[in-house]
């Protein structure tokens, strides 16, 4: 007979609290959420991580994660995360944030605190839309695609095409490390996983910015069920938006995980 | 006692150094003193003035409208500065940027050849000093050797070596202006 | 200290450095552009923090998340970019950070010019960000206040853990005048119980916010603010007065504007007119006590302001007609002479209006005569 601890197979991890999460069924903040703590917990950085909550779905991130955190307005993580880093460089800082939060709004910060070679870690959570104000068209926005706010479907013609923002940071110097990683499946949600331990592994070596962009789903502003938003993922956000490593440098490509 | 001096000319003249300076020996001296430059675009390659006013007691205004004291290192900062000028106030002037001579009367004009005065020195770069040298004759609230003893306080230790110069260029502008002083009528 | 010929910009960066300021996030802007090239230097030669942001809304934010930690930290700007600022401005309020901010103002509105202005007094005073928050607000007038006032804002800041702003004109910010420096201070972290720092495993964790989603919380949070601000009002209240003692006519004047009228009311002594002034340094708090008092001795008031009388509505507020306020302004970047103010001592002088006029309309109607 095995004892119940023996029986465990799935928990809380210590850097969460027990706060239950606020998302939809189906969304996969969740998953991304977990990763995150995963993360911190394995590399034992959790006592010295501050988070830099996103405006968006995510707002709420500190209340999951059991480190210090603070909230930055819509698209200002990067640069409030810059301020605490910079006067706190022995703490592991990073943001959490979407697509309306750093690929709108935040461009600006996203784009130089990467050209600064900001020792941070960034999730990016690409979910194609603003989640939060209730599916609005997103830079991410898929061409054609139904949003609340393109509701004949996103026209390039006006609306101009989707940013693919791993492609677009990795041109730059200060990045150590960027990829873009999925959430649609079991085998792609470890590859995340080990994506979000090497962008954290680079901050703590400092090794400069690293990011990773999570391929994510928001079936209730979708309009589909959880299941047909994974499959929108697989058949229409990766061909939109190809998973890879954008940006590994020498550097990086050592760290043994 | 407060006495405002208005220092304007061409970017480059060394306009502001020579207000600093000047701000700088009255300091020295234990006045309260302001300098303020004209700033901004206006600095590139147009004409700058700065001004600077001395007192001994804590001084409102740092700017002036009519001032008793000015020099004009170039013709468009005669021109201006010649019908701003205080009544009875002394204006010194480079002569060796003007191409005529005074309009008022009721003011002392001081014509002062100081790109001369300063290439005889040997570097046409102290034509602030000896502009400054005549201005001096006009204020006796700061003495030459207060000016002086700014420049060695206050150069950066690279120009140390321009000091000789630099006094040089003082006592010779100041000199010139006594000669201009001694033809004014009593 | 020896006193040394400091210029406005650079007095207020090494007034920062000395008062322990651990890091600052700037943005190019004339008039004030001095105090961050000062910083781009100093800073890293003492191991503290500089980063020329992407802007000005990088610039705040960057503040922002430093003063999250609990360190010393500003930001410095002028009026176009400090507007951007006020996103982060009114964040920093509703999180109740401590954090200083300069506004070296220049002429505006819009792009405006670069010329001395004092424009930004009801942005400053009055509002700017979004939402109810008050901010404690330092006008120098000279180098030296300058300098005073840099360190006493951090002070201030922390203790209230409120926005403080600096806000002088250009010419008081390109202006060198001898001043003296304070001795430099060593960076002294401290241990506040509400910064973010990580829980480095000794303690419960932090959470630094300004949303209150529940309304009641944040009218929790607002009344919170007031009360702390009704402190600052009882306690740091500052000003000073000049010729006041058996002044009939009262100037007030805050920055450059005092200054000048300074010159005006001296010259005015000589001629025999009993003018005094009353210069606010604190124009947020705004010292309402000792206004009030003075409109028991005098028989006007004349406001004098490098602007179209954004002040003059709170000196009007407190005197409540008890006695005529006149107001005499220069806006746009135009610094007045002493003369001016002189003539407008002259005229309230000889012939004291009724008060029947409202001031800034009877300023404007004399201000397009001349024009």
């Amino acid at each position: 007979m095995t004892t119940p601890a023996n029986n465990l197979v799935y928990e809380r991890p210590e850097a969460f609290t027990e706060t239950p999460t606020h998302y939809c069924p189906g969304c996969t903040h969740g998953v991304a959420h977990r990763l995150v703590a995963e993360v911190l917990e394995e590399m034992n950085i959790t006592d010295k991580t501050i988070g830099v909550a996103p405006v968006g779905c995510a707002v709420f991130a500190y209340n999951y994660f059991d480190v210090d955190f603070v909230e930055a307005p819509h698209g200002r993580a990067p640069a409030m995360a810059t301020g605490v880093k910079r006067v706190l460089p022995d703490r592991v800082v990073f943001t959490y944030q979407g697509d309306g939060d750093l690929a709108s709004i935040g461009m600006g910060e996203i784009v130089h605190a990467a050209a600064r070679g900001e020792n941070l870690t960034v999730i990016f959570i690409n979910n194609a839309n603003f989640g939060m104000t209730g599916g609005q068209m997103a830079p991410t926005t898929l061409p054609g695609m139904k949003t609340s706010s393109s509701q004949n479907g996103r026209d390039v013609e006006t609306q101009g095409y989707p940013i693919k923002v791993s492609e677009m940071l990795s041109t730059l110097e200060g990045v150590g490390y960027c990829v873009r990683r999925s959430l649609h499946d079991p085998k792609n949600i470890r590859l995340a996983k080990k994506a979000i331990r090497t962008a954290f592994e680079t901050q703590v070596r400092g090794l400069g910015f690293s990011m990773v962009e999570l391929l994510s789903t928001c079936p209730t502003n979708w309009g589909m069920t959880p299941v047909n938003s994974l499959k929108f993922v697989e058949e229409h956000m990766i061909p939109a938006y190809p998973l890879g490593d954008y940006k590994i440098s020498d550097a990086i490509k050592q760290i043994k995980i | 006692m407060q006495k405002e001096i208005i220092i304007a000319g061409f970017g480059g003249q060394g306009v502001l150094f020579g207000g600093q300076v000047l701000a700088y020996a009255a300091m020295d001296t234990g006045k309260d003193v302001t300098w303020i430059p004209s700033y901004g675009p206006e600095m590139r390659g147009g004409t700058a003035n700065c001004t600077v006013v001395i007192a001994d007691h804590e001084i409102g205004s740092p700017l002036v409208k009519n001032p008793p004291l000015a020099i004009a290192l170039n013709l468009p900062s005669f021109d201006k500065y010649e019908s701003l000028l205080a009544a009875g106030g002394t204006l010194i002037v480079n002569q060796s940027m003007v191409d005529r001579s005074a309009q008022r009367n009721d003011i002392h004009v001081i014509m002062v050849p100081c790109n001369e005065i300063a290439e005889e020195i040997g570097d046409k770069k102290l034509m602030n000093m000896v502009a400054m040298g005549a201005l001096l004759s006009a204020l006796p609230e700061v003495s030459v050797k207060d000016v002086e003893k700014a420049l060695e306080g206050h150069l950066p230790a690279r120009h140390k070596h321009l000091l000789p110069k630099n006094y040089e260029a003082l006592k010779r502008g100041f000199e010139h202006a006594q000669k201009e002083w001694d033809k004014v009528p009593a | 200290m020896p006193k040394e010929l400091w210029k406005g910009n650079e007095a207020i960066a090494e007034a920062a450095v000395r008062a322990g300021l651990e890091a600052y996030f700037g943005y190019p802007i004339t008039p004030q552009t001095e105090v961050l090239e000062y910083l781009s230097r100093r800073m890293p030669e003492l191991g503290r923090a500089f980063v020329q942001a992407e802007s000005e809304l990088g610039a705040v934010n960057m503040v922002y998340g430093a003063a999250c930690t609990g360190v010393r930290v500003m930001s410095s700007s002028s009026s176009p970019g400090v507007s951007l600022m006020m996103e982060g401005l009114s964040y920093i309020a509703g999180t109740e950070v401590p954090a200083v901010l300069v506004n070296v103002m220049r002429g505006g509105p819009g792009l405006g010019n670069i010329a001395p202005a004092q424009s930004d007094y009801n942005q400053a005073v009055h509002g700017g960000g979004h939402g109810d928050y008050p901010r404690i607000v330092l006008a120098p007038a000279s180098v030296q206040e300058a300098i005073d006032l840099t360190v006493l804002s951090f002070d201030l800041a922390e203790k209230y853990r409120m926005i403080t702003m600096l806000i002088l004109d250009g010419a008081i910010g390109q202006m060198m005048e001898p001043a003296e420096m304070p001795e430099m201070k060593p960076v002294h972290r401290q241990d506040f119980d509400w910064a973010t720092n990580a829980t480095m495993g000794k303690r419960e964790r932090r959470l630094l916010t300004s949303i209150y989603l529940n309304p009641l919380d944040e009218e929790q949070t607002n009344l919170r603010l007031l009360n702390r601000w009704k402190e600052v009002q009882a306690n740091e209240v500052r000003y000073k007065e000049y010729f006041i003692d058996d002044a009939e006519i009262v100037i007030v004047g805050f920055g450059t504007a005092g200054r000048v009228a300074l010159s005006a009311v001296r010259t005015a002594r000589e001629q025999g007119i009993k003018v005094g002034l009353l210069r606010p340094i604190t124009v947020s708090p705004f010292p309402t006590e000792r206004l009030s008092q003075l409109t028991g001795q005098a028989r006007a008031f004349l406001v004098t302001e490098m602007n179209m009388g954004q002040m003059l509505d709170d000196v009007q507020l407190t005197v409540r007609g008890r006695v005529p306020v006149e107001f005499y302004g220069r806006p746009g970047g135009v610094v007045p002479f002493p003369d001016e103010i002189l003539n407008e001592i002259k005229r309230i002088n000889s012939a004291p209006t009724a008060g029947h006029t409202d001031a800034r309309d009877a300023w404007l109607t004399r201000m397009t005569a001349q024009v």
